[in-house]
């Protein structure tokens, strides 16, 4: 299947044909468009989501980065006047068609927010949530592993597993992020989309998570929406500049960074506006 | 008369004050109004306020004290003889002298003495009330003619002036804290009149309420029981069906509206409980008594149920109905204030609307609906007008929610109502009612908005 | 190992069944919050709907046409036309015999009787009012239309069936008998019930009117507002923009808040130990009435002006100080009169509240069963709720109409004082 389509983007012409040998798209992308009741929020998105690789959106505030990443697990269903067009699609199946259930397509298509959101619950209830609600388990011993593998791969298992009954509010930042993530992952998700994982967080902590999004990139494909270019550059394998509400150029994250097609990008990687 | 001739004077020296203040500040700088200290009106409103002011503050002071000087100088030129009787019969014969002084008759010969007492009362209320006038208006007069002399350009009337609209900023301020010291000592002051006659213990831990007592002493059971458990279960009972009424509507009404409906039945159902929380309470009480009673009676019979007319359930059914608007209102809050972020957390891992309900929002809102339940309960306990017009005043010690039983509200309200004499145990004994009502809802509402702020504080 | 099975879990047809369940799970849940709504907003239509369904016909009143002749021998025999005559004339007499005289037949004193009783007792005072208006009538004959009794009203409304028997039924045969009479000469009509708009309390349920009670209302709530409303505004201002964070007016401000909260009733107990027995203030008063419920409408309405006052941004008072305005002058020139529309919509809902309170007046005796209207502030006096509380207790089904009458009459005035509120809070509302 050939990744780029011909599309009225002129940044997608000029999009480097290696991309196509490249392993096959986990999500794909065609002429998506989002409205905020009569406000176009997206203008025609086109992109592939490959698998087990990190693709990071960037682009200034406002630029449709994170209405985009929202309508790849339909998270824009609980707006209300909000309207998405176009296909998108989790292993060639429209998300938004009819087979597709957005409750199921969340649990394929996890997500981790900007702001650590863990639940007034005890650590070890927030990560069997997911699963239990999803019915991925049902006895104790199945619960208990679930909830050591799930800290285990988001890094914090040595950090909590003597305080598992403790509130995850009682956490760090870092951590609940981590923990936040961990939930995520507890629920054997396909996708993991994170939303600024770590706007919140200090740069210790960030540099944690951002350790982790590469180890996670083994078992899931990843996307992730970041303002800060550096940590784009350091943890992603494509890079996705978007820009007033289109996307400007899809690249292997070397290509944008070091030769950027598009003169707008290139305003925004070397600093001059966003 | 004289007080209205007096509160006119005031009127109008205050308005001259004013008018001659900005005038006699204007003219000490030659009109030249950038010499003075503070803009004209202001030594208008200080000439005012030194007029009026001290004579209103009098005439506040006197017209709160007047009956009680009048009384006491009318008691002390009576025979001694005649006030020296006990506190009971003091209080007949100042009755009746108000009472011949008012020129209502009393239904006996009067007394001559008292005949003479009331009309030394009438006269010496006119006098106060001429004199008042004319110390009164001295007052304004001469408080306005200091002011005026002290009127100068450096005189600084603003700062006067505000100094005096703080003064009187706090004072309103305190008024709300002077509501409560007046609650508190009117509930504790006649309370403990009451426990001198009645045991406390024996009031609060009794199973016998009947508080008819003989109005002379040698009739039969002259004696009152005051035990008032029975009160507080049948208020418990009631409490408790309009909780199982409220709670889950109104909870059920705040979790739809605020989770589900879309924007245009959100617009029309809200002003619908806000009409059901704006319905007086004896319409609730007409409805409870005259609808809801004999609807359930009949209902009782027809399934073969003896259920008394005044059931506790009838009154307790329409009081949740009441109480519904109070606890969604209250739960709507406590909802919408759940950061949107926790609802996001648990929509991305797959939950559908109603597990994220239960399972985040609802857990995370729970301190908030406790104490919006607790808010609840203490309406529901301190609520009278239907458990007045559709509880009934027997005094049973039941759980049966189809038998009648009475609240401590319902019988504060008939003991009170009517003539009654104030110092009989019946009369002092809705006192330990209200005091015991008033330390439970206030405890209850202290613990609910202490947890809600908690609650506020967490999520802002 | 649970965690590394992702994907085929969700495709497979267990998943499926399971979303299916988890799916009704969540209609039932919606349905429930459904049926809440719904069951509140049934209840307001039944309570609603009883009231005006036993209420409306109270609007009316049964009238019937006698024939009246104004005898001079039975009102003024010396014929001085004197005032104080007219007003003692036994118009009693005048309504009974054009009643015998329509109905010959009836002759026995028992039923004789029966038959005076289709008529209010107040139908000879509405002839001394004619008398006294207009002495000319004496010696003519004219065609009046007169108050029936509350039990041929009711009769006439279909409350009082025929069909029972006469046992146990309030109108007796004979009465049936002389009302269908007088109805077949167009003798019987319903009119507009204006007493019970003008009328003090009666014992008649015909002669009963809302009028002192509206009255008795109107005064106290002036009470009320003249009261709260300064000092709510004064405590409000106080609080909100000068008074200093400390323990005091912390302590201040979890007053407030209980003092919301406080059941009325014990509102009524404090009015009753200090107004009444510390002051000695008359009992049914209105300005007493006033003072409690300015009490107790004081904490909304603070509350309501704090709200409206902290709206106001503060970039108005720094502009107002800005330009050298005192902090009192700020806030009375520019903070008050932005925050003016919320402190009138919080006063109109404390005014509605304070108009539907029945309990702490009970308590300070404005429960007494007053005729006459209320001509000031300390005339005794009671108020529509308390009016609405004492008809209810009243047996008669006549009585039971008036009530839901004058309960639709209090609901008109809360809805027109909230519509007013609504009004206020939309054409001012303003963001920030």
């Amino acid at each position: 299947m050939s990744i780029q389509t011909r599309t009225h983007v002129k940044a997608a012409e000029a999009t480097n044909p290696q991309a196509a040998a490249a392993p096959a798209a986990k999500m794909v992308a065609r002429d998506v468009k989002v409205f905020y009741g009569a406000k176009q929020a997206l203008k025609g998105i086109n992109i592939d989501i490959l698998e087990n690789k990190v693709l990071a959106l960037i682009g200034p505030s406002g630029c449709g980065k994170s209405t985009f990443l929202r309508c790849l697990n339909r998270m824009n269903d609980t707006i209300d006047n909000c309207r998405v067009e176009g296909l998108i699609s989790l292993d060639g199946e429209d998300v938004y068609g009819r087979r597709i259930d957005a409750v199921q397509l969340r649990a394929r298509v996890g997500m981790v927010f900007q702001k650590p959101n863990p639940f007034p619950k005890s650590i070890y209830d927030n990560i069997v949530y997911g699963p239990r609600i999803h019915g991925l388990a049902s006895h104790r011993d199945e619960m208990d592993e679930i909830v050591e593998t799930s800290l285990k791969r988001a890094g914090l298992w040595n950090e909590v597993k003597d305080r598992l009954r403790e509130p995850g509010t009682g956490l760090s930042g870092g951590q609940q992020q981590r923990l936040c993530i961990a939930r995520a992952i507890a629920v054997s998700p396909e996708v993991i989309l994170m939303d600024e994982p770590c706007s919140a967080l200090d740069p210790i902590a960030t540099a944690h998570i951002e350790e982790l999004i590469d180890e996670l990139r083994e078992n899931y494909t990843i996307v992730i929406v970041t303002h800060n270019m550096q940590q784009a550059a350091r943890v992603s394998q494509k890079t996705a500049f978007f820009h007033l509400g289109d996307m400007v150029e899809c690249d292997d994250t070397e290509e944008i960074f070091t030769n950027p097609r598009d003169e707008r990008t290139q305003g925004y990687i070397t600093g001059r506006y966003g | 008369m004289q007080i209205t001739v007096l509160l006119l004077v005031l009127v109008g020296l205050t308005a001259a004050g004013y008018y001659m203040g900005r005038a006699s500040a204007v003219r000490a700088v030659g009109g030249r109004i950038a010499a003075l200290h503070s803009v004209p009106a202001y030594y208008g409103v200080y000439v005012a306020l030194w007029a009026g002011l001290p004579a209103f503050l009098l005439f506040l002071v006197w017209g709160a004290s007047e009956n009680w000087i009048v009384m006491q100088m009318v008691l002390g030129a009576l025979p001694q003889n005649m006030t020296d009787g006990s506190e009971q019969s003091l209080s007949l014969l100042k009755a009746d002298i108000l009472n011949i002084a008012a020129g209502i008759s009393t239904g006996r010969e009067p007394d001559p003495v008292v005949l003479a007492a009331a009309e030394r009362y009438n006269m010496l209320r006119a006098l106060g009330d001429w004199m008042l006038l004319a110390i009164g208006s001295a007052l304004a007069v001469a408080g306005l003619s200091y002011a005026r002399g002290r009127i100068a350009p450096d005189l600084r009337a603003r700062n006067l002036v505000e100094r005096v609209i703080n003064v009187f900023l706090v004072g309103c301020s305190l008024v709300a804290i002077l509501t409560t010291a007046g609650i508190v000592l009117s509930l504790v002051f006649e309370a403990m009149r009451f426990f001198t006659v009645y045991p406390i213990f024996d009031f609060l831990f009794g199973l016998q309420w009947s508080p008819q007592t003989a109005i002379r002493a040698d009739q039969v059971g002259s004696s009152g029981s005051f035990g008032a458990v029975p009160l507080f279960a049948g208020t418990l009972l009631i409490t408790l069906i309009a909780m199982l009424v409220a709670v889950p509507v109104g909870l059920m009404s705040a979790i739809y509206m605020s989770e589900y409906a879309p924007p245009r039945v959100r617009a029309t159902m809200k002003p619908v409980l806000e009409i059901l929380a704006g319905i007086p309470t004896v319409v609730y009480g007409f409805f409870a008594a005259l609808t809801m009673a004999p609807f359930v009676r009949r209902l009782g019979e027809s399934m073969g149920m003896s259920v008394s007319s005044e059931s506790a359930l009838a009154a307790g059914f329409v009081m949740g109905i009441m109480i519904i608007p109070f606890v969604s209102s209250l739960s709507d809050d406590v909802i919408n204030s759940v950061p949107q972020s926790l609802r996001d957390g648990s929509y991305g891992l797959g939950a559908t609307r109603s597990e994220t309900i239960r399972q985040v929002v609802l857990p995370a809102a729970l301190p908030g609906i406790v104490a919006a339940v607790m808010l609840a309960i203490s309406r529901a306990i301190g609520e009278t007008m239907i458990v007045t017009m559709a509880a009934g005043l027997a005094a049973n010690l039941t759980a049966n929610p189809l038998q009648a039983v009475t609240t401590v509200t319902t019988q504060i309200a008939t003991l009170l109502v009517g003539d009654q004499e104030f110092d009989s145990p019946k009369t002092l004994s809705a006192f330990g009612l209200g005091l015991v009502l008033f330390v439970v809802t206030l405890s209850l509402n202290m613990i609910a908005l202490r947890v809600v702020q908690k609650y506020r504080e967490k999520y802002d | 190992m649970a965690i590394a099975r992702p994907g085929s879990y969700y495709l497979s047809e267990g998943y499926a069944a399971r979303l299916r369940a988890r799916y009704a799970a969540e209609q039932r849940f919606k349905a429930y919050g459904i049926a809440a709504v719904a069951a509140a907003a049934v209840m307001l239509v039944v309570l609603l709907g009883t009231i005006v369904g036993q209420g409306y016909t109270a609007f009316w009143q049964t009238q019937i046409r006698l024939e009246i002749h104004f005898d001079p021998a039975e009102i003024d025999p010396q014929g001085t036309r004197d005032r104080s005559v007219l007003a003692t004339a036994n118009t009693m007499k005048l309504v009974r015999d054009s009643l015998a005289a329509q109905f010959p037949d009836i002759t026995e004193r028992a039923e004789r009787r029966a038959l005076y009783d289709i008529m209010s007792s107040g139908a000879p005072f509405q002839l001394t009012r004619m008398l006294l208006d207009d002495p000319s009538l004496i010696g003519t004959t004219r065609s009046v239309w007169l108050t029936a009794s509350d039990d041929v009203d009711q009769f006439i409304k279909g409350y009082i069936s025929r069909d029972v028997p006469e046992s146990a039924r309030r109108v007796s045969d004979l009465q049936i008998r002389a009302v269908d009479a007088l109805a077949s000469r167009n003798a019987v009509e319903k009119q507009f019930n204006t007493v019970l708009f003008t009328g003090g309390d009666s014992r008649e349920p015909e002669l009963a009117g809302i009028g002192g009670a509206i009255v008795g209302s109107f005064l106290t709530l002036l009470v009320t507002l003249a009261l709260s409303v300064p000092i709510g505004v004064a405590a409000a201002i106080y609080l909100e923009e000068f008074a200093p964070k400390n323990r005091w007016t912390d302590l201040i401000e979890v007053n407030i808040n209980n003092l919301a909260a406080v059941p009325s009733i014990v509102f009524g107990l404090l009015g009753l130990a200090v107004f009444l027995s510390v002051f000695g203030m008359p009992r049914s008063a209105p300005v007493v009435g006033g003072l409690v419920l300015a009490l107790m409408t004081l904490p909304t309405i603070i509350i309501a002006s704090r709200a409206a006052l902290k709206a106001v941004p503060p970039s108005i008072r720094e502009a107002a100080l800005g330009v050298g305005a005192s902090r009192l002058q700020a806030v009375l020139h520019h903070v008050l009169p932005l925050a003016m529309p919320g402190i009138l919509t919080g006063t109109i809902i404390g005014m509605a509240q304070a108009l539907g309170e029945t309990a702490p007046l009970l308590m300070i005796g404005m429960v007494a069963f007053i005729v006459d209207i209320p001509g000031g502030f300390t005339d005794s006096a009671t108020v529509l709720p308390v009016q609405i509380f004492m008809w209810a207790d009243s047996p008669e089904r006549a009585f039971l109409e008036r009530t839901s009458a004058a309960i639709m009459i209090l609901l008109g005035f809360l809805i027109a004082m909230n519509a007013v509120a609504v009004l206020l809070r939309k054409k001012f509302e303003r963001r920030w």
